[in-house]
Protein backbone atom coordinates (compact mmCIF):
# COMPACT_ATOMS: atom_id res chain seq x y z
CA UNK A 1 0.00 0.00 0.00
CA UNK A 2 1.71 3.29 -1.24
CA UNK A 3 2.63 5.58 1.69
CA UNK A 4 2.29 9.22 0.89
CA UNK A 5 4.08 11.80 3.52
CA UNK A 6 3.12 15.52 3.47
CA UNK A 7 4.66 18.19 5.17
CA UNK A 8 4.05 22.15 5.46
CA UNK A 9 6.46 24.01 3.38
CA UNK A 10 9.60 24.71 3.71
CA UNK A 11 9.43 28.51 4.40
CA UNK A 12 6.59 27.59 7.02
CA UNK A 13 8.54 25.14 8.83
CA UNK A 14 11.69 27.53 8.93
CA UNK A 15 9.78 30.27 10.09
CA UNK A 16 8.17 28.11 12.89
CA UNK A 17 9.86 25.72 15.51
CA UNK A 18 7.41 24.57 18.11
CA UNK A 19 5.41 26.13 20.78
CA UNK A 20 8.45 28.09 22.26
CA UNK A 21 10.09 29.95 19.14
CA UNK A 22 8.80 32.71 17.07
CA UNK A 23 5.72 32.38 14.84
CA UNK A 24 5.00 32.87 11.01
CA UNK A 25 3.61 36.96 11.04
CA UNK A 26 -0.09 35.00 9.89
CA UNK A 27 -0.62 32.36 12.45
CA UNK A 28 -2.37 32.83 15.77
CA UNK A 29 -0.26 33.05 18.75
CA UNK A 30 -1.95 29.84 19.88
CA UNK A 31 -1.22 27.71 16.23
CA UNK A 32 0.89 24.45 17.28
CA UNK A 33 2.87 24.05 14.07
CA UNK A 34 2.54 20.60 12.26
CA UNK A 35 5.63 19.35 10.40
CA UNK A 36 4.85 15.89 8.58
CA UNK A 37 2.03 13.42 9.13
CA UNK A 38 1.43 9.89 6.95
CA UNK A 39 -1.35 9.53 4.96
CA UNK A 40 -2.45 5.61 3.53
CA UNK A 41 -3.39 5.52 0.02
CA UNK A 42 -6.28 3.28 -0.60
CA UNK A 43 -8.32 4.26 2.71
CA UNK A 44 -11.03 7.01 2.97
CA UNK A 45 -11.33 10.05 5.57
CA UNK A 46 -13.51 12.36 7.38
CA UNK A 47 -12.93 15.95 8.25
CA UNK A 48 -12.48 14.55 11.26
CA UNK A 49 -9.94 12.90 11.10
CA UNK A 50 -10.66 8.97 11.23
CA UNK A 51 -9.78 6.95 8.58
CA UNK A 52 -12.02 3.55 7.17
CA UNK A 53 -10.81 0.28 5.47
CA UNK A 54 -13.25 -1.50 2.93
CA UNK A 55 -13.38 -4.71 2.35
CA UNK A 56 -15.19 -8.35 2.50
CA UNK A 57 -18.26 -6.58 4.21
CA UNK A 58 -16.86 -5.54 7.09
CA UNK A 59 -15.10 -1.83 7.40
CA UNK A 60 -11.99 -1.34 10.41
CA UNK A 61 -12.20 2.26 11.73
CA UNK A 62 -9.69 3.96 13.45
CA UNK A 63 -8.24 7.58 13.66
CA UNK A 64 -5.78 9.42 11.45
CA UNK A 65 -1.86 9.53 12.52
CA UNK A 66 -2.46 13.50 12.49
CA UNK A 67 -5.19 13.87 14.74
CA UNK A 68 -3.12 11.11 16.96
CA UNK A 69 -0.15 14.06 16.74
CA UNK A 70 -2.16 16.41 17.58
CA UNK A 71 -4.26 14.49 20.79
CA UNK A 72 -0.74 13.67 22.06
CA UNK A 73 0.23 10.50 24.32
CA UNK A 74 -3.31 8.25 23.92
CA UNK A 75 -4.21 7.20 27.92
CA UNK A 76 -7.26 5.87 27.44
CA UNK A 77 -9.91 4.43 24.64
CA UNK A 78 -13.29 4.09 25.01
CA UNK A 79 -14.86 1.64 22.85
CA UNK A 80 -18.45 0.34 22.32
CA UNK A 81 -19.38 -3.04 23.20
CA UNK A 82 -19.86 -5.25 19.84
CA UNK A 83 -23.62 -5.36 18.67
CA UNK A 84 -23.71 -1.64 18.89
CA UNK A 85 -25.19 0.25 16.06
CA UNK A 86 -22.95 3.52 14.59
CA UNK A 87 -24.01 6.42 12.36
CA UNK A 88 -21.75 7.88 10.00
CA UNK A 89 -20.60 11.53 11.30
CA UNK A 90 -21.95 10.76 14.97
CA UNK A 91 -19.41 9.46 18.32
CA UNK A 92 -18.88 6.07 19.33
CA UNK A 93 -16.66 6.13 21.40
CA UNK A 94 -13.37 8.33 22.36
CA UNK A 95 -9.78 8.66 23.64
CA UNK A 96 -8.37 10.02 26.66
CA UNK A 97 -4.96 12.44 25.78
CA UNK A 98 -3.51 15.06 27.85
CA UNK A 99 -6.39 15.73 30.02
CA UNK A 100 -8.86 15.63 27.40
CA UNK A 101 -11.60 13.29 26.17
CA UNK A 102 -11.73 13.40 22.26
CA UNK A 103 -14.71 11.94 20.43
CA UNK A 104 -14.12 9.52 18.10
CA UNK A 105 -16.66 9.67 15.17
CA UNK A 106 -17.61 6.65 12.84
CA UNK A 107 -17.08 7.15 9.15
CA UNK A 108 -19.92 5.23 8.45
CA UNK A 109 -23.00 3.88 9.59
CA UNK A 110 -23.48 -0.06 10.22
CA UNK A 111 -22.86 -2.54 13.20
CA UNK A 112 -19.95 -2.56 15.43
CA UNK A 113 -18.57 -6.35 15.10
CA UNK A 114 -15.33 -6.29 16.82
CA UNK A 115 -13.68 -3.84 18.65
CA UNK A 116 -9.90 -3.87 19.26
CA UNK A 117 -9.24 -5.40 22.64
CA UNK A 118 -5.65 -4.49 22.97
CA UNK A 119 -6.36 -1.00 23.46
CA UNK A 120 -7.69 -1.53 26.45
CA UNK A 121 -3.90 -2.81 28.46
CA UNK A 122 -2.18 -0.32 25.49
CA UNK A 123 -3.92 2.58 24.23
CA UNK A 124 -0.70 4.23 23.09
CA UNK A 125 -1.09 1.72 20.21
CA UNK A 126 -2.95 4.49 18.61
CA UNK A 127 0.45 6.80 18.34
CA UNK A 128 2.56 4.13 17.55
CA UNK A 129 0.31 2.41 15.18
CA UNK A 130 -2.91 4.30 14.02
CA UNK A 131 -3.36 2.56 10.75
CA UNK A 132 -2.85 -1.13 11.71
CA UNK A 133 -2.26 -2.00 15.37
CA UNK A 134 -4.35 0.88 16.89
CA UNK A 135 -7.68 0.45 14.49
CA UNK A 136 -10.51 0.96 16.85
CA UNK A 137 -13.33 -1.14 15.82
CA UNK A 138 -14.71 -3.17 12.58
CA UNK A 139 -18.35 -2.46 11.46
CA UNK A 140 -20.46 -4.58 9.33
CA UNK A 141 -21.56 -1.51 6.57
CA UNK A 142 -25.46 -0.78 6.33
CA UNK A 143 -24.97 1.11 3.48
CA UNK A 144 -22.83 -0.60 1.28
CA UNK A 145 -20.69 2.43 -1.04
CA UNK A 146 -21.35 5.05 1.83
CA UNK A 147 -17.54 4.97 2.34
CA UNK A 148 -17.23 6.25 -1.02
CA UNK A 149 -18.12 9.54 -0.33
CA UNK A 150 -15.79 10.64 2.15
CA UNK A 151 -12.22 11.99 1.37
CA UNK A 152 -9.19 10.31 -0.34
CA UNK A 153 -5.94 10.64 0.48
CA UNK A 154 -4.92 13.52 -1.55
CA UNK A 155 -8.25 15.03 -0.52
CA UNK A 156 -8.09 14.32 3.27
CA UNK A 157 -3.91 15.68 2.88
CA UNK A 158 -5.01 19.15 1.85
CA UNK A 159 -7.55 18.79 4.06
CA UNK A 160 -4.60 18.59 7.00
CA UNK A 161 -2.92 21.41 5.00
CA UNK A 162 -5.71 23.70 5.35
CA UNK A 163 -6.32 23.48 8.81
CA UNK A 164 -2.76 23.47 9.90
CA UNK A 165 -2.14 26.88 7.72
CA UNK A 166 -4.31 28.31 9.75
CA UNK B 1 -23.77 27.81 15.14
CA UNK B 2 -23.78 30.80 17.99
CA UNK B 3 -25.45 34.11 16.17
CA UNK B 4 -22.69 37.20 16.27
CA UNK B 5 -22.77 39.61 19.13
CA UNK B 6 -21.85 43.51 19.28
CA UNK B 7 -18.90 44.96 16.77
CA UNK B 8 -15.65 44.75 18.48
CA UNK B 9 -13.56 47.31 18.88
CA UNK B 10 -12.10 46.77 14.57
CA UNK B 11 -16.13 46.45 14.03
CA UNK B 12 -15.92 43.01 13.36
CA UNK B 13 -18.62 41.07 14.74
CA UNK B 14 -17.40 39.13 17.61
CA UNK B 15 -18.87 35.68 18.45
CA UNK B 16 -21.67 35.92 21.13
CA UNK B 17 -20.38 34.30 24.70
CA UNK B 18 -23.40 33.36 26.97
CA UNK B 19 -22.31 34.33 30.58
CA UNK B 20 -23.85 32.27 33.88
CA UNK B 21 -22.45 33.45 37.19
CA UNK B 22 -23.54 31.14 40.24
CA UNK B 23 -22.62 30.31 43.84
CA UNK B 24 -21.74 27.71 45.66
CA UNK B 25 -23.99 25.39 43.19
CA UNK B 26 -22.74 21.71 44.17
CA UNK B 27 -20.18 20.36 41.28
CA UNK B 28 -22.25 17.68 40.15
CA UNK B 29 -24.86 19.54 39.47
CA UNK B 30 -22.49 22.33 37.54
CA UNK B 31 -20.90 18.80 35.82
CA UNK B 32 -24.29 17.97 34.44
CA UNK B 33 -25.27 21.65 33.47
CA UNK B 34 -21.70 21.71 31.61
CA UNK B 35 -22.88 18.58 29.66
CA UNK B 36 -26.04 19.49 28.60
CA UNK B 37 -24.73 23.42 27.26
CA UNK B 38 -22.18 21.04 25.38
CA UNK B 39 -24.20 17.92 24.07
CA UNK B 40 -27.60 19.58 23.31
CA UNK B 41 -26.76 23.32 22.86
CA UNK B 42 -25.00 25.15 19.94
CA UNK B 43 -24.10 28.11 21.39
CA UNK B 44 -20.83 29.72 23.33
CA UNK B 45 -20.81 29.45 26.90
CA UNK B 46 -18.71 30.99 30.21
CA UNK B 47 -19.76 29.27 33.70
CA UNK B 48 -18.78 30.70 36.91
CA UNK B 49 -19.18 29.33 39.56
CA UNK B 50 -17.59 30.57 43.03
CA UNK B 51 -17.48 27.98 45.45
CA UNK B 52 -19.01 25.23 45.86
CA UNK B 53 -20.56 22.75 48.73
CA UNK B 54 -20.58 19.86 49.97
CA UNK B 55 -16.27 19.43 49.43
CA UNK B 56 -16.52 17.00 46.70
CA UNK B 57 -13.34 14.43 45.17
CA UNK B 58 -13.69 15.12 41.22
CA UNK B 59 -11.79 12.16 39.04
CA UNK B 60 -11.69 11.86 35.55
CA UNK B 61 -13.25 9.60 33.00
CA UNK B 62 -11.14 7.26 32.95
CA UNK B 63 -9.40 7.32 36.90
CA UNK B 64 -9.03 4.38 38.99
CA UNK B 65 -10.64 5.16 42.34
CA UNK B 66 -8.22 2.77 44.26
CA UNK B 67 -4.93 4.49 43.08
CA UNK B 68 -6.41 8.26 43.41
CA UNK B 69 -8.23 8.20 46.52
CA UNK B 70 -8.23 7.21 50.23
CA UNK B 71 -11.20 4.98 49.85
CA UNK B 72 -11.25 4.22 53.81
CA UNK B 73 -11.29 7.79 54.96
CA UNK B 74 -13.79 9.06 52.30
CA UNK B 75 -16.41 6.61 53.48
CA UNK B 76 -15.50 6.92 57.16
CA UNK B 77 -16.18 10.84 56.56
CA UNK B 78 -18.87 10.40 53.69
CA UNK B 79 -16.80 12.54 51.08
CA UNK B 80 -19.12 12.13 47.77
CA UNK B 81 -16.54 10.88 45.18
CA UNK B 82 -17.57 11.95 41.28
CA UNK B 83 -16.42 10.61 38.23
CA UNK B 84 -16.50 13.79 35.73
CA UNK B 85 -17.31 13.71 31.92
CA UNK B 86 -13.88 15.06 30.94
CA UNK B 87 -10.37 13.80 30.97
CA UNK B 88 -7.37 14.45 33.55
CA UNK B 89 -6.71 14.28 37.41
CA UNK B 90 -8.62 14.23 40.44
CA UNK B 91 -9.38 17.06 42.52
CA UNK B 92 -11.07 18.17 46.00
CA UNK B 93 -13.43 20.93 45.38
CA UNK B 94 -14.99 22.73 48.31
CA UNK B 95 -16.17 26.30 49.21
CA UNK B 96 -12.12 27.89 48.58
CA UNK B 97 -12.54 26.54 44.78
CA UNK B 98 -13.70 29.16 42.18
CA UNK B 99 -14.82 27.22 38.94
CA UNK B 100 -14.56 28.52 35.30
CA UNK B 101 -15.61 26.93 32.51
CA UNK B 102 -15.57 27.84 28.21
CA UNK B 103 -17.49 25.60 26.48
CA UNK B 104 -17.44 26.59 22.69
CA UNK B 105 -17.90 25.90 18.97
CA UNK B 106 -15.17 24.78 17.11
CA UNK B 107 -15.11 27.97 14.92
CA UNK B 108 -15.92 30.53 17.41
CA UNK B 109 -12.14 31.30 18.13
CA UNK B 110 -10.33 31.80 14.56
CA UNK B 111 -7.43 28.95 13.35
CA UNK B 112 -7.93 27.31 16.89
CA UNK B 113 -8.09 23.35 15.77
CA UNK B 114 -10.32 21.10 18.46
CA UNK B 115 -7.32 19.56 20.22
CA UNK B 116 -6.36 19.57 23.47
CA UNK B 117 -3.15 21.38 23.50
CA UNK B 118 -4.36 24.12 20.79
CA UNK B 119 -7.19 24.76 23.47
CA UNK B 120 -4.92 24.86 26.60
CA UNK B 121 -2.81 27.63 24.73
CA UNK B 122 -5.38 29.56 24.26
CA UNK B 123 -6.90 29.29 27.49
CA UNK B 124 -3.42 29.78 28.89
CA UNK B 125 -2.96 33.18 26.90
CA UNK B 126 -6.03 34.24 28.08
CA UNK B 127 -5.68 33.82 31.86
CA UNK B 128 -2.17 35.12 31.07
CA UNK B 129 -4.24 38.09 30.63
CA UNK B 130 -6.11 38.02 33.84
CA UNK B 131 -3.17 36.66 36.36
CA UNK B 132 -0.14 38.42 34.90
CA UNK B 133 -0.39 41.31 36.49
CA UNK B 134 -0.52 39.72 40.24
CA UNK B 135 2.47 37.24 39.90
CA UNK B 136 4.53 34.85 37.53
CA UNK B 137 1.62 33.28 36.04
CA UNK B 138 2.62 29.78 33.94
CA UNK B 139 0.48 27.39 31.81
CA UNK B 140 3.08 24.81 33.00
CA UNK B 141 2.35 21.04 31.93
CA UNK B 142 -1.03 21.82 31.27
CA UNK B 143 -1.76 23.19 35.04
CA UNK B 144 -2.03 27.19 35.72
CA UNK B 145 0.76 27.91 38.60
CA UNK B 146 2.33 31.17 40.15
CA UNK B 147 6.31 29.90 39.34
CA UNK B 148 6.25 26.12 40.24
CA UNK B 149 3.48 26.08 42.12
CA UNK B 150 -0.11 25.04 41.07
CA UNK B 151 -3.46 26.81 41.77
CA UNK B 152 -5.24 25.60 38.77
CA UNK B 153 -6.08 22.53 37.37
CA UNK B 154 -8.03 21.98 34.18
CA UNK B 155 -9.78 19.65 32.03
CA UNK B 156 -11.32 19.18 28.55
CA UNK B 157 -13.83 17.52 26.79
CA UNK B 158 -13.74 17.69 23.13
CA UNK B 159 -16.53 16.68 20.76
CA UNK B 160 -16.74 16.84 16.19
CA UNK B 161 -17.90 20.28 16.62
CA UNK B 162 -17.21 21.68 20.04
CA UNK B 163 -14.93 21.88 23.16
CA UNK B 164 -14.96 22.45 26.63
CA UNK B 165 -12.42 23.62 28.69
CA UNK B 166 -13.03 23.68 32.63
CA UNK B 167 -10.65 24.70 35.44
CA UNK B 168 -11.12 24.71 39.13
CA UNK B 169 -8.84 27.28 40.81
CA UNK B 170 -7.73 26.94 44.05
CA UNK B 171 -8.52 30.73 45.87
CA UNK B 172 -8.29 28.83 49.30
CA UNK B 173 -8.03 25.18 50.37
CA UNK B 174 -7.99 23.29 53.76
CA UNK B 175 -5.18 21.23 53.99
CA UNK B 176 -7.04 18.63 55.17
CA UNK B 177 -8.82 17.55 52.31
CA UNK B 178 -5.94 17.10 50.38
CA UNK B 179 -5.58 13.86 52.84
CA UNK B 180 -7.70 12.24 51.06
CA UNK B 181 -6.22 12.22 47.64
CA UNK B 182 -3.56 9.95 46.96
CA UNK B 183 -0.32 11.35 45.02
CA UNK B 184 -0.98 10.22 41.55
CA UNK B 185 1.39 8.22 39.57
CA UNK B 186 0.77 9.89 36.76
CA UNK B 187 1.85 13.59 37.77
CA UNK B 188 3.67 16.35 35.96
CA UNK B 189 7.38 16.34 35.30
CA UNK B 190 7.21 19.53 37.57
CA UNK B 191 5.51 18.60 40.61
CA UNK B 192 9.24 17.00 41.59
CA UNK B 193 7.10 14.61 43.95
CA UNK B 194 6.69 17.35 46.25
CA UNK B 195 3.53 16.87 48.56
CA UNK B 196 -0.10 18.88 48.41
CA UNK B 197 1.13 21.34 50.36
CA UNK B 198 4.42 22.08 48.81
CA UNK B 199 2.99 21.57 45.69
CA UNK B 200 0.18 24.25 45.47
CA UNK B 201 -0.43 27.61 46.20
CA UNK B 202 -3.76 30.15 47.37
CA UNK B 203 -4.67 32.30 45.29
CA UNK B 204 -6.04 34.56 47.75
CA UNK B 205 -2.11 35.01 48.82
CA UNK B 206 -1.82 37.15 45.21
CA UNK B 207 -4.95 38.76 44.39
CA UNK B 208 -7.13 40.95 46.37
CA UNK B 209 -10.32 38.96 46.14
CA UNK B 210 -12.65 36.73 44.38
CA UNK B 211 -14.29 39.09 42.19
CA UNK B 212 -11.16 40.77 40.73
CA UNK B 213 -10.67 37.57 39.88
CA UNK B 214 -13.84 36.50 37.84
CA UNK B 215 -14.50 40.03 36.97
CA UNK B 216 -10.99 39.75 35.36
CA UNK B 217 -11.65 36.54 33.11
CA UNK B 218 -14.98 38.27 32.02
CA UNK B 219 -12.96 41.18 30.83
CA UNK B 220 -10.23 38.98 29.60
CA UNK B 221 -13.58 37.22 27.60
CA UNK B 222 -14.88 40.49 26.29
CA UNK B 223 -11.81 41.01 24.12
CA UNK B 224 -12.84 38.09 22.34
CA UNK B 225 -16.20 37.44 22.61
CA UNK B 226 -19.69 40.13 23.16
CA UNK B 227 -20.89 38.51 26.69
CA UNK B 228 -23.93 38.01 27.46
CA UNK B 229 -24.99 37.43 31.15
CA UNK B 230 -27.89 34.68 31.88
CA UNK B 231 -30.38 33.64 34.04
CA UNK B 232 -29.60 30.39 35.72
CA UNK B 233 -32.79 29.48 36.28
CA UNK B 234 -33.81 29.24 32.66
CA UNK B 235 -30.87 27.11 31.55
CA UNK B 236 -31.44 24.86 34.18
CA UNK B 237 -34.59 23.82 33.13
CA UNK B 238 -33.74 23.36 29.55
CA UNK B 239 -32.74 19.98 27.81
CA UNK B 240 -33.82 17.84 31.32
CA UNK B 241 -34.21 14.67 28.71
CA UNK B 242 -30.62 14.60 28.36
CA UNK B 243 -28.84 11.88 30.63
CA UNK B 244 -25.48 13.35 31.71
CA UNK B 245 -22.36 10.77 32.17
CA UNK B 246 -20.97 12.18 35.08
CA UNK B 247 -21.75 10.10 37.71
CA UNK B 248 -21.78 9.81 41.76
CA UNK B 249 -19.58 7.00 42.69
CA UNK B 250 -22.25 5.19 45.36
CA UNK B 251 -20.71 4.18 48.74
CA UNK B 252 -21.47 0.19 47.90
CA UNK B 253 -18.85 1.03 44.57
CA UNK B 254 -16.80 2.17 47.52
CA UNK B 255 -16.73 -0.32 49.52
CA UNK B 256 -16.69 -3.28 47.19
CA UNK B 257 -13.32 -1.63 45.80
CA UNK B 258 -11.92 -1.99 49.46
CA UNK B 259 -12.80 -5.19 50.08
CA UNK B 260 -11.59 -6.30 46.62
CA UNK B 261 -7.87 -7.16 46.14
CA UNK B 262 -7.74 -6.01 42.30
CA UNK B 263 -8.40 -2.33 41.47
CA UNK B 264 -11.00 -2.14 38.96
CA UNK B 265 -12.64 1.28 37.42
CA UNK B 266 -16.16 1.53 38.59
Amino acid sequence: MALRLWARSAANALKLSGTGGARAAAAPAFSISRFVSTVHDGLKYTQSHEWVKTGDGVATVGITDHAQDHLGEVVFVELPEPGTTVSAGASFGNVESVKATSDVNSPISGEVVEVNSKLSETPGLINTSPYEDGWMIKVKPSSPGEADALLDAAKYTKHCEEEDAH
Amino acid sequence: MASAGLAGVSGAACPLMRLVTMSSVPILQQLHLEERLLRCTPDNWCIINDSTAPATIVMGVSGRVSELVEIQPVLRDQVPVVRRFSGGGTVIVDQGTVFVTFICNKNAVTGLQPFPRDIMSWSGQLYGKVFDRFGEFHLRENDYAFSHRKFGGNAQSITKNRWVHHTSFLWDYDVKNMDYLKIPKRAPEYRLARNHTDFLCRMKEYIPSRSVFTDGVIAALGEHFSVQPMDLQAILSSHEEFVPSTKLVSQQDLEEIVSSKESFRV
